[in-house]
C-alpha cells in the first residue's frame, strides 16, 4: 500500500525553481529518508506532502488526500514535527502534550508519549527552561500524540549530542515497528543509514539518486579498492573481482600487510551524487 | 496503527477553540513582563494623573481622578484587545504557534474563540482593576442606573471588538513580537493624548479634536465617561452632550472596517507565506 503518491512536482517562486519535477513513491510502513544540501528543495517538498505550501504543477497523493485540499480528518492522521518553533514557552511540557491532544479524535495517553520521549523527569518544567534537545524531543511528542498513520520529521535531530541521536533513533524505531510511515529529511548520512528502509537525494530541486542505503547510487556494485603493503610501500587497486585478486596476491593463504577492501562509504557515493547535480 | 483506524468523530470547534482559550489565559497571565505592562501601566498612569490634577469641575462636584478613571478604563480595554491581539498574533506566527496549529486538526476558527476568550477575560479584569484604583482613590461610582450600566455594557462590547480586528489587522504588518511592540504602541500613545484620555478634549486644539474623532479610542473613553460619570458633566465635552449615537456608528463602523481589513490582510498573508 502507498502512503505517499508524487508525480511531477514542481514548484516556483517567480523564477526561482525550488522543486523540479520530483516523483515519489512511499509505502505504508516505511522509513524514508530525504536526504540533500541546504536549499535542495527537501522542504519545500515536505511541506508540500504536509500541505503547509501549495505546488505549481504535479500530482500529489498524501494517504489518499491531496494535501492541497486538507480537511481536519486528514490532519488527524498524520503528524508533523517542526524544524524550528518556540512556541508556548510559558507552558509546562505535561500541559502542552495535553492539550495539544485535545485536538484529535483518538489520541495516545499523554503520560505514556511524554514517556516514550524521555521527558518525564520534565513533565512538570516550562517550556522555556528545556534544552535544545529536550526541545525537540518535546516536538516530537506533539507530532506523535495523536497517534499518526505518517509521521513528517524535518532535520529532528539538528543539534543533538552523540547519545541524544542514539536516544531519538530508538525511539524512531519504535515507532516504526508500530507500523508508522515516516518521512524524514537530514543531512546526516548516518541518520540516514541507520534509520531508513530506502533513500533518496535531492539535489538542485531533482532526485538524483534512490535506493537503500546499502545500494544508493550502485554503491554495492561499485569498484572496489584493495590496499595492501608489500616490498616497495603502499600498494592500491581498484578492481570489480576484489576477491580473486586477494586470493591471487596471497597465493592461497599468505598474510598481506595492511590488507583491507574498501568500497564507497554512503558519505563518498553523496558526494559524488550531489556533486554531480551542481 | 497500519490501517486507518476508526478515529471516531473529531472534538467540535467549540471545544477545540475552549481549550484553545484556557491555554492562551494560561500564556498570558503567566507572562509577567506583559501582565505587568498591560495591568499597571494604565492604572500607574491613572494614579499620577488623578493626584497631579486633584481639582473638581465647578458645580459638578466631579474630580479630575474621577474622570480620569473613566477615560483611563477605555485606554485600558484598548490595551488588552488591540495591543494584546496585534502583538500576540505577530508573536504566534513567528514562535511557529501558527504552524504548528496549522498542521494539526485545528480549524483557524477555534484558534479565534481562543483569542476572543483571552480578549475578553483580560479586557474585564483591567476594567474591574481601574474601577477599583478610581473607587479606591478618587471617589469614583459604579454605573448608578440600568441606562448607565447598559451604555458601559455596549461601549465595553463594540470598543473591544473594534480594537481587537484593528489588532489582528495590524499583527500582519510586524515582522515579528518586537516590531509588533512599535508599531500597535506608537499609534496607541498618540491617540490617547488626542482622544483626552491624558488630557481633557476641552483645552486640544481643534485639529488635534479632528484626528482624534476619526479613530475608536476617543469614542470609548467618551462612551466610559457617559457610563461613570453624571450628566452634568457632558458639559465638558466638546459637544456639551455625551453623543452616545455618534458613538455607537463610529465604533460600529470600526467593527465592519476592522472586520474587512483583518479578513484581506490574513489572506494575503496567508498567500504570502505558502
Amino acid at each position: 500500500m502507498t502512503a505517499i503518491q508524487v508525480q511531477g512536482l514542481r514548484k516556483s517562486y517567480n523564477t526561482l525553481v525550488a522543486v523540479d519535477g520530483i516523483d515519489l513513491d512511499i509505502h505504508r510502513g516505511q522509513v524514508f529518508a530525504i536526504l540533500g544540501p541546504n536549499g535542495a528543495g527537501k522542504t519545500t517538498t515536505v511541506e508540500i506532502l504536509e500541505g503547509h505550501r501549495t505546488r505549481t504543477s504535479g500530482s500529489v497523493s498524501v494517504l489518499g488526500t491531496d494535501p492541497a485540499r486538507a480537511t481536519r480528518a486528514w490532519r488527524a492522521r498524520i503528524g508533523i514535527v517542526l524544524q524550528t518553533a518556540n512556541d508556548a514557552a510559558e507552558l509546562t511540557v505535561a500541559e502542552t502534550v495535553r492539550h495539544f491532544a485535545t485536538y484529535f479524535p483518538a489520541p495516545a495517553d499523554p503520560r505514556a508519549v511524554i514517556e516514550q520521549v524521555g521527558l518525564t523527569e520534565k513533565a512538570g518544567a516550562r517550556i522555556k527552561q528545556l534544552s535544545g534537545g529536550q526541545r525537540r524531543r518535546l516536538d516530537v511528542a506533539l507530532g506523535i500524540v495523536g497517534r499518526p498513520e505518517l509521521l513528517f520529521l524535518d532535520e529532528p535531530t539538528t543539534g543533538f549530542d552523540p547519545e541524544a541521536r542514539r536516544h531519538f533513533w530508538d525511539l524512531i524505531r519504535t515507532l516504526a515497528a508500530d507500523g508508522t510511515t515516516i518521512v524524514l529529511t537530514t543531512h546526516y548520512l548516518d541518520e540516514a543509514e541507520a534509520l531508513a528502509d530506502e533513500v533518496a537525494v535531492i539535489a538542485g530541486g531533482r532526485i538524483v539518486a534512490r535506493g537503500t542505503p546499502a545500494t544508493l547510487g550502485g554503491r554495492s556494485t561499485a569498484k572496489a579498492t584493495v590496499s595492501w603493503i608489500d616490498h616497495d610501500g603502499p600498494r592500491s587497486v581498484l578492481t570489480d573481482t576484489p576477491t580473486a585478486l586477494v586470493n591471487q596476491l596471497s597465493g592461497g593463504g599468505r598474510e598481506l600487510p595492511e590488507l583491507t577492501v574498501t568500497r564507497p562509504s554512503l558519505e563518498d557515493t553523496y558526494l559524488s551524487l550531489i556533486g554531480g547535480a551542481r | 496503527m497500519t490501517t486507518t483506524l476508526d478515529r471516531g468523530a473529531l472534538p467540535g470547534v467549540l471545544t477545540v477553540g475552549l481549550a484553545r482559550g484556557a491555554v492562551e489565559l494560561k500564556q498570558f497571565f503567566r507572562h509577567k513582563d506583559q501582565v505587568i505592562f498591560t495591568f499597571s501601566f494604565p492604572a500607574l498612569i491613572l494614579i499620577l494623573l488623578g493626584s497631579v490634577f486633584s481639582d473638581t469641575y465647578e458645580g459638578t462636584g466631579v474630580s479630575s481622578g474621577q474622570v480620569f478613571s473613566a477615560s483611563m478604563a477605555g485606554a485600558g480595554i484598548i490595551a488588552t484587545s488591540f495591543l494584546n491581539l496585534g502583538i500576540g498574533v505577530a508573536e504566534d506566527r513567528s514562535d511557529g504557534t501558527l504552524k504548528r496549529l496549522r498542521g494539526a486538526p485545528v480549524p483557524m476558527s477555534a484558534y479565534f474563540i481562543g483569542k476572543i476568550v483571552l480578549v475578553v477575560v483580560a479586557s474585564l479584569a483591567e476594567l474591574v482593576l481601574l474601577l477599583a484604583v478610581g473607587m479606591a482613590l478618587f471617589d469614583t461610582t459604579l454605573p448608578a442606573d440600568a441606562g448607565r450600566w447598559f451604555t458601559l455594557v455596549w461601549v465595553f462590547l463594540l470598543g473591544t471588538i473594534a480594537c481587537s480586528l484593528l489588532g489582528l489587522t495590524i499583527s500582519s504588518f510586524a515582522k515579528n513580537a518586537q516590531s509588533a511592540g512599535a508599531i500597535t504602541n506608537l499609534p496607541y500613545i498618540g491617540l490617547l493624548f488626542v482622544s483626552g484620555v491624558y488630557i481633557p478634549l476641552v483645552v486640544l486644539p481643534g485639529w488635534m479634536l479632528d484626528i482624534g474623532a476619526l479613530f475608536p479610542v476617543k469614542w470609548v473613553a467618551q462612551g466610559f465617561r457617559a457610563a461613570l460619570l453624571p450628566d452634568s458633566m457632558a458639559a465638558q465635552e466638546p459637544a456639551g452632550t455625551w453623543e452616545l449615537g455618534t458613538t455607537a456608528l463610529v465604533l460600529g463602523g470600526w467593527c465592519v472596517v476592522g472586520l474587512v481589513l483583518c479578513l484581506v490582510t490574513f489572506r494575503l498573508t496567508a498567500r504570502k507565506e505558502r
